[in-house]
Formats: C-alpha cells, structure tokens, sequence
C-alpha cells in the first residue's frame, strides 16, 4: 500500500517505514521558527538547553518595528536569545524584515521532504516547497528548539488535481475562496495539490494557496515537486534535501479535479472564511472604509504587482484608505525595483514596511467601530482587524485594489480585459 | 468526576473571539477578561471557576495565540467539542487544558446543564436528561500532560527551560 506525500515526509521524520491515518508520529523537526510573539514577556521561558542552533530561524514579525513597549520588550529578548545561541539565520528589523512564512520562502529554509514547525497557524505554507510544515504554538515550538522533536497525530488526505490555467485577473486568491466555498473545512485533514495544472501556477501563487490552507483547518498542505521549484530551493539554500512525490497508489479520502479555467473572483463575506464565497457582483456597490493588500498570504511580488496593474494612473477614492504591506523587506525592494512601490503611492496607497501588522489587527491599518474593509490578507474573522463591530470582506488583490479605485466593492475584470490568458 | 455548570457555543469558534488582537500582546490576566468579549460579552463575569464548555465543530479554529492557556486560567474545567482543531487541540495539551472531542454533546446539553465527566469511565453523562457519552480516547502521554499543568512543568523537570522567577 502506498504513502501520500505527508505520510512520505512523517515517515521520514519519523525514522520509519511507513506511518498511517490515526498513528502519531514522533519526529525530527528540520527547520523550528520562532517569532517575535515566542519572545513576549507572557509568553517566554528561558531556554536552557538546545538541541541545534543550526535548525532554529528567528523572525521578528507580528510588530515591526515595536508598536509598544511589551513588544519591544519582546524584540530585546528574542535579539539576547540569538546572541546567546548563536543563531545565524535571525530576522531583524531592517533589511532581513518580513513575515516568518515569506522569508521562510525567500530563503527556501523550510526544504522538500523535511519537517518545519513555527508556533504560527499559517506556517503550512511551507507546503509550497513540498515541506511537511505546521504550526504548532508557543509552547511546542520551545519544545522543538530544546529536543529537536515533536510529534503528528497523522491525518487523512484530501488530493487536489489541478488542470487548465487561471483566466486572466483571476489569481490564487480566488482559488482558496473557490475550494472554501465548495468544500468547506478540511478539519484534520492534510490538503495535497498537484496535477497538470500546477505548472500554470506560479511559485508566488502557490504559496498563497498553501498559506491559505490554515483557513480550510487543514493540518498539512504540500505541493508536488516540479523543476520550478527546485530549481527555486536549490538557488537559495546549499542543503541536500530528497523531494517527497506520492507513491502510485498511495491512499486519499478524496481525490479532486480543480479546473482552473472554470474559477471567476470571488468575495467572501464577513466573519468566516469557510462556507462563504460569493461572486464579486453579488456584493459590487457596498461602501468600504479601507482597503488591505498584505500578510503571509498576499503580500508576494505577484500580487503587488496586481494592484499596480490596477491603480497605476488611477487615485484611491477620496474617503477610502488603500494600505499595501509587502511580505518582506526582499519583497519591499523587488517591488521598489519593479515601479510597484511609486506607482502604487502616486495612486494614495500608503506602502508599509513588511510585518503581520494590519492582518493581525496590530498596528498600521486596525479598524475602527463600524467600518468596513475589504481585504487580500488571512482573515475575515469578527474583531480580526480591530473594532468587533467593523465588516472585513476578503478577495484577491486585484479586487481589493480595484475596490479601492472605485471607493465600494468592484470587479478588477475590467483591468484585465485585453490580458492574454 | 468532575461536575460542571455549562456554557453552550457554536460551531467554528475561533481563536480571535477567545483572545482578540488588542490583547495579544498583554498579560496573561488581561488576556482572560478578554475571552469571548466580541461574540459574548461579559461572560467572563457570569461564568465561574470550575464551569465547562458545550461547543459544535471545528471549536479553536484559526490562530495558534494561547487561547487554551486564557480558559486554564479562568478556571473552565474542561471543553466539550463535537471536534477539536489540531492546533487548538495541542495548546491544550501544552498549556493543561482538558479538552475532549465528544460526537453528540453539542444535543446532549444545553445551557445551564451539568455536565459530569469521569475520567477513569471516560464517561460523560448529563444527569438531567440520562445521556452518556463517550469522548474520543487521548494517547496516555498526551492525557497526563493535559491534566498535569501541561509541557513547561514536564520541560523545568527535565532541564530543558529555567523555572518561572
């Protein structure tokens, strides 16, 4: 009997044969992120002992630069701990800057076929890479630093085939509000992609996706290997790694066709993001106070470049707030490069340096009672953003840019009419 | 066996609605009086020590903030879900928080109930209505850490972390 890929990659881990749907497994953790929230008074315990410094990466994320002083309080600890160690691979503010998950990616730390656990529920964006990646909070993530173990309870999983190609202005935003809307929670369960049309989906947009299966509670959510992203792995980080791909007739609970061709952006509603995709003209005309383009999930060099696309010539409608959070300071720079950054402040979009920030309701763009948002970030979850009371609407970037041109809820179809697909 | 007074919650209660960002960076205390003050608020007035939750599907879904740790220190003596999600289900563990996956509780009580759980049965019963159910087992490594204050006390014994000044 076969393995999908999550169970190659356990097993692996694990030093043994084979593991199955229900087991746990104790394994060896390849890469343990800690983040600026591991460090913060509430939450920290001096680490006496540790395992492998060369495992470890500190990212300095949720609040950066230190929005108060117990963050700040946080940042000294986490800068004493790295000192202390010897922790080469530390995320500073400054130039090394960024969400843990994107410069993870940046750097290609998080290797195929290897385990990687980071307190964060969005750290299964590592699958992008084909890392069996988790998040697993503060506590396990010390346990991991010290013992350089932890443990899986192993899922069953659900396969997605992709086939076709996204039509133009649709991006892999879309494809997350597509598979939530029609299938809802995966619970448990570890999400697989892979298929023909994987190819067709850029190395960006396959970090969205998987980014985005913490919204679908999925446990592990790993692509296929292809050349693309090896070829990307291997230009950032000398390790050796063995790429897991799945057997012939491993085991799924479900294998699924997704036609990219077939997928139209879509919008989710307030206060949940399973279960709640609507068609961007369903909800077309309602009044936005702020518009949101960043986190883990859309804050990649594509979907910059998408709401440049769209604002470029263009102003942010008066009354209307449009805050654009690359990823990573990398990012910030490539963006810089590109035109991305001017075009999109010559627009009235306010471009912050990279951190979970707005996503998180931390600093720099946290709303107010009443308001509403739509955003290309995480979470649409009542209070997310700020005020319990405020909406948050969740789309693509493209959507949330044209939505911010036009000061209401809008399609970005039109910018994208003349594109070839 | 432990009695308790219970709170009924829905499906797909998130992590923001037990510990919300404005809080995320405080202490321990501040972030208790904060749990469930968007979706509920003032429970943490009306609920006591000692009191349990009912919940449906998919219960701790989203963050990994230590939400867990918000409901030990309030003093909820344990959780009843029709599911658990994996990252809320291993704070629990980590932090001591008895937290059980039981198909059929969210029916079996309503608000105000006393829920009964045995853990040497690993029975839960309603004595007003008679129902008895039984939650999904938890692997004995994973069990003694959830009823024994959790990783940190087991990490201080084994050298691994300084004990709390």
């Amino acid at each position: 009997m076969g393995m999908n890929i999550a169970e190659k990659i356990l097993a692996r881990a694990a030093g043994t044969r084979r593991v199955a749907p229900g087991e746990i497994a104790i394994v060896e953790v390849g890469t343990c992120v800690l983040t600026d929230l591991n460090f913060l008074p509430a939450s920290w315990r001096e680490v006496l002992r540790m395992r492998d410094p060369a495992r470890v990466v500190v990212v300095l994320d949720h609040m950066v630069p230190a929005n108060e002083p117990l963050t700040a309080a946080a940042h000294t600890a986490a800068r004493e701990f790295v000192k202390r160690f010897g922790i080469a691979r530390f995320h500073d503010v400054g130039r090394d800057q960024g969400i843990s998950h994107v410069v993870v990616a940046d750097n290609a730390y998080g290797l195929p076929g290897t385990v990687m656990v980071n307190p964060d529920s969005h750290t299964c964006g590592g699958g992008a890479f084909n890392c069996a990646a988790r998040g697993v909070g503060l506590p396990e993530t010390l346990y991991a630093v010290t013992t350089g173990q932890t443990w899986f309870r192993v899922g069953e999983t659900v396969r997605y085939d992709l086939e076709g190609r996204l039509k133009p202005g649709v991006s892999a935003k879309d494809v997350f509000l597509h598979i939530a809307g029609r299938w809802g929670a995966h619970v448990n369960q570890n999400v697989e992609y892979g298929g023909p049309g994987m190819a067709n989906l850029s190395l960006n947009a396959r970090r969205t996706l998987a980014i985005m299966g913490a919204e679908l509670s999925a446990e592990f959510v790993i692509f296929e290997p292809d050349a693309a992203m090896l070829d990307y792995v291997r230009a950032r980080n000398p390790a050796p790694f063995e790429a897991a791909v799945p057997d012939r007739d491993a085991i799924y609970r479900e294998r699924r066709r997704l036609a990219l061709d077939a997928i139209e952006p879509l919008v989710a509603l307030p206060d949940s993001v399973v279960g709640n995709s609507v068609p961007v003209g369903q909800v077309a005309g309602e009044r936005i106070d702020q518009a949101f383009i960043g986190s883990c999930a859309n804050g990649t060099l594509d979907d910059l470049a998408a709401a440049a696309k769209v604002v470029a010539g263009r102003r942010v409608a008066p009354g209307v707030r449009l805050i654009v959070t690359p990823g990573s300071q990398a990012i910030w720079r490539e963006a810089l490069a590109a035109g991305y950054v001017a075009t999109l402040a010559e627009a009235g979009a306010v471009v912050t340096p990279a951190t979970c920030g707005a996503c998180v309701g931390g600093h720099m763009g946290v709303l107010g009672p009443g308001e509403v948002c739509i955003t290309a970030s995480t979470r649409n979850f009542k209070g997310r953003m700020g005020d319990p009371s405020a909406r948050i609407y969740m789309a693509s970037p493209a959507t949330v840019a044209a939505s911010a041109i036009a000061g209401r809820i809008a399609s970005a179809a039109d910018y994208f009419a003349g594109d070839l697909g | 066996m432990i009695a308790a007074r219970v709170w009924k919650f829905g499906d797909d209660i998130n992590t923001d609605l037990m510990l919300p960002g404005s809080v995320m960076v405080k202490s321990e205390a501040d972030q208790a009086r904060a749990v469930f003050a968007a979706n509920r608020p003032g429970w943490v007035d009306a609920m006591r020590k000692g009191d349990a939750i009912v919940a449906g599907r998919n219960f701790g879904m989203g963050s990994n903030r230590p939400a867990a740790r918000s409901l030990r220190n309030l003093g909820v003596a344990f959780l009843l879900a029709e599911s658990i999600n994996g990252l809320f289900f291993r704070n629990s563990v980590n932090f001591g928080f008895l937290a059980l996956e039981c198909a059929g509780c969210d029916a079996a009580f309503a608000e105000g109930d006393t829920a009964e759980f045995d853990p040497d049965s690993w029975t839960v019963r309603n004595p007003r209505t008679g129902a008895a159910l039984t939650p999904l087992p938890i692997p004995e490594r994973l069990l003694s850490l959830m009823q024994g204050g959790g990783i940190y006390p087991q990490m201080e014994k084994e050298g691994l972390i300084a004990p709390r000044r």
